[in-house]
């Protein structure tokens, strides 16, 4: 299987990284796993796969689509980290939120965590045992958790406790679902998806049922569907803005985990029962993100509500079922790549205003000739509308539900999505429009005498721009190949 | 007449009980690690002659929950000059009382769940539940990061637990990679503890409170 040098390659580059003392060779090594990344994705995407270790490990159709999402992300994330922790300062600094002395951990440390998390991701993708699963959600989680303690300060500290605390009760709580997914057997099936599923009908239902639970509530805490979300907006707005976005391509794995479960569910017979669970959390986390989206002052903590807002989206065509699950996994793609450029861009403003408040920052398209226009681009491709990729996906989901005869269901999602929209809008354009102030970093610097402007390099526009125009194209035009494994991967998760 | 599973697992409702009612974090970390021993006899018993693979997950077992995390957690109570939890949000007789009412929901609800195939025994279940809930309770009320840490162990041991008896058909694979990631979570956890006892020269975890809407 190809496919397993996705998982070798970041995982011994990592382990190299840490050694590597020259901070250029091992930025270029990043680039280079991110590049050599993607092209194995790209290859084993069309290619067949062969299981690995009696089918514990293999690359099927919605594992592809999973892993071209992370690869996809973790390309310009690369990039942008190269010239990010070029431009980082050295040495000890006041915090610009309250002043405070910190300093950044080990460039090292940062570079080998995120291609280990890199790994582990992959590794989800692959997956097709649960227990093994299980084991990369929760490598996922240890290798990110210093990813967010980079600024070594105490907020960061906050969220990376949280963060680590939460996910891991969690993850816990899914264990014991999975064990009891494997008590349903009769503690005599393994836990391979295929075993399981083959014996779908002759699992028990309650304990089925009750494993689901766990197991949706334990994956749920990662992927930060609302009530289990709380450590998202504080560990978005406390990390590096490439953090923030390589935890996208986490949630969306941890949404992997969770439809592979419900395969297991659906071969039992017990579709309807996840179905409902999962348009309950979804609308339930659309609600609650849309009431923080409303009136929201930190626009990295918006970003973040809006992830919690996606999954939710996510989480309710999944539910919806049929239709509704393939324009989920559209959306999986559409929402990734607008979210990535926004989070690299919501880095560059907050490089060149250095405040996170909605209201400090005014006058992007001005201020910023390349990030500005993509900011706004970003805000338009987030919120849904047409011609980015969101806006097909989420126009799927709804007709899968009114097809379905689920009106009100419909109806409900549709409010939020208006909701969310007039909350992102609101904060996102206000920052775009009107004169750029004496907020800019540049400006104070040089009225202050001190450093010259920021200003905009190709490694902190060009990523960003990479994906709005990944966005767009999903929404114009969907490579056939894409299209295939798509429907395939929604015909497996879906269970039809 | 107890079977040694179940003699086992009413060791660790008892043990449940002491981490409830006392106050020294040392005290609390010695009964995790005697809860990891005596679980690491389970994946050996009730399954007839005796497996290699299941050895192997036993001594991995009783060398990590009944060595390297108490050795872990030690060093980190150390560094930070602790010795006991200082005013949990709830007292220690009214944990023990949360203790009793746990443990009745948890034989209820055990009660209530259907126990699949013979050899598993009915306690199993309710000391599950009971393990998890004291588990959940501990990471919720004490204050101390370290504390913290060691509910979580409980919890990852009632889970431990239920995983060991209820899962026979184990691959060393998976149980190898479970413990491995249990390992390194305990271990990033130890260093957080020591960053936010250099951080805020204290270790407690309610001070982490300045990231609200």
């Amino acid at each position: 299987m190809l496919a397993r040098f996705a998982v070798l390659a970041p995982a011994a580059a990592g382990a190299a990284a840490f050694v590597i003392p020259d901070h250029r060779v091992r930025r270029g090594l990043l680039m280079l796993t991110a590049l050599a990344h993607l092209i194995i994705t790209l290859l084993a995407f069309t290619t067949h796969s062969r299981p690995l270790f009696d089918g514990a490990l293999n690359l099927d159709e919605p594992g592809r689509i999973f892993l071209l999402i992370t690869s996809v992300l973790f390309a310009p994330a690369a990039f942008y980290t190269a010239g990010y922790l070029k431009r980082e300062m050295r040495g000890t600094r006041p915090d610009m939120v309250e002043g405070r002395l910190f300093s950044n951990s080990p460039e090292a440390r940062f570079t080998g965590c995120m291609l280990l998390f890199l790994a582990a991701m992959s590794f989800v993708c692959m997956a097709h045992n649960l227990g093994l699963l299980w084991v990369g959600v929760e490598a996922t989680t240890l290798a990110s958790a210093p990813l967010i303690y980079f600024h070594r300060h105490h907020r960061s500290l906050e969220a990376t406790w949280k963060y680590l605390l939460l996910c891991s009760v969690g993850i816990a709580l899914a264990l014991f679902g999975t064990y009891m997914l494997a008590l349903a057997g009769g503690g005599e099936v393994s836990l391979n998806l295929a075993a399981l599923m083959a014996v779908g009908p002759n699992l028990d239902p309650v304990l089925l049922k009750a494993a689901f639970v766990f197991l949706l509530v334990g994956y749920g805490t990662k992927m930060g569907l609302a009530p289990m979300h709380t450590w998202l907006p504080d560990v978005y707005s406390e990390s590096p803005s490439v953090v923030a976005l390589l935890s996208t391509c986490l949630l969306n794995v941890s949404f992997l985990a969770i439809l592979r479960v419900r395969q297991v569910l659906c071969s039992a017979g017990q579709a309807q029962f996840g179905n409902d669970l999962l348009v309950f959390l979804g609308l339930t986390s659309m609600a609650w993100a849309a009431v923080f989206l409303l009136r929201q002052t930190d626009y990295k903590r918006l970003l973040a509500y809006s992830s919690v807002e996606h999954m939710g989206i996510l989480a309710f065509g999944a539910g919806i079922g049929g239709a509704g699950m393939h324009g989920s996994l559209m959306h999986l793609l559409a929402h990734g790549v607008a979210k990535g450029a926004m989070f690299l861009l919501a880095g560059n403003i907050l490089a060149a205003y250095l405040t996170k408040n909605v209201s400090g920052v005014r006058g992007l398209v001005r201020a910023l000739p390349f990030s500005g226009p993509l900011w706004v681009a970003g805000i338009l491709a987030l919120t849904g509308m047409p011609p980015f990729g969101a806006f097909v996906s989420e126009l799927t989901i709804v007709r899968a539900a009114l097809a379905g005869e689920r009106f009100i269901l419909a109806g409900i999602f549709l409010l939020l999505l208006a909701v969310a929209f007039i909350g992102i809008t609101t904060a996102g354009l206000r920052m775009a429009q009107g004169q750029p102030g004496k907020g800019l970093a540049g400006a104070d610097a040089q009225s202050a005498g001190g450093d010259r402007p920021w200003v905009e390099s190709p490694s902190a526009f060009l990523p960003p721009l990479f994906l709005i125009l990944a966005a767009l194209l999903l929404g114009l035009y969907y490579p056939a190949p894409l299209a295939e494994v798509t429907t395939a991967a929604a015909r497996i998760t879906g269970g039809f | 007449m107890l079977s040694l599973v179940e003699f086992i697992l009413v060791g660790l409702v008892l043990t449940n009980l002491v981490l409830l009612g006392t106050s020294r974090i040392g005290l609390c970390i010695r009964m995790v690690a005697f809860q990891g021993v005596g679980l690491a006899f389970l994946p050996l018993l009730g399954h007839g002659e005796l497996a290699l693979s299941s050895l192997a997950i036993s001594a991995a077992t009783a060398l990590l929950k009944g060595w390297a995390f108490p050795t872990l957690l030690f060093r980190s109570l150390e560094s930070a000059h602790v010795r006991a939890e200082v005013e949990p949000y709830v007292g220690y007789s009214n944990s023990l009382l949360f203790g009793v009412a746990a443990l009745a929901v948890s034989v209820w609800l055990g009660g209530r769940m259907p126990l699949p195939g013979p050899g598993v025994p009915q306690l199993l279940t309710p000391v599950a539940f009971f393990t998890i809930l004291v588990g959940l309770f501990g990471i919720v009320t004490r204050r101390k990061a370290v504390s913290q840490v060691v509910g979580y162990l409980v919890l990852e041991n009632g889970i431990f637990a239920f995983g060991a008896v209820a899962l026979r058909k184990a691959q060393l694979l998976v149980e190898m990679g479970i413990l491995l990631d249990v390992f390194v979570a305990v271990f990033v956890m130890g260093i957080a503890i020591f960053r936010i006892n250099r951080e805020f020269d204290h270790i407690d975890a309610d001070r982490l409170a300045s990231l609200k809407e």
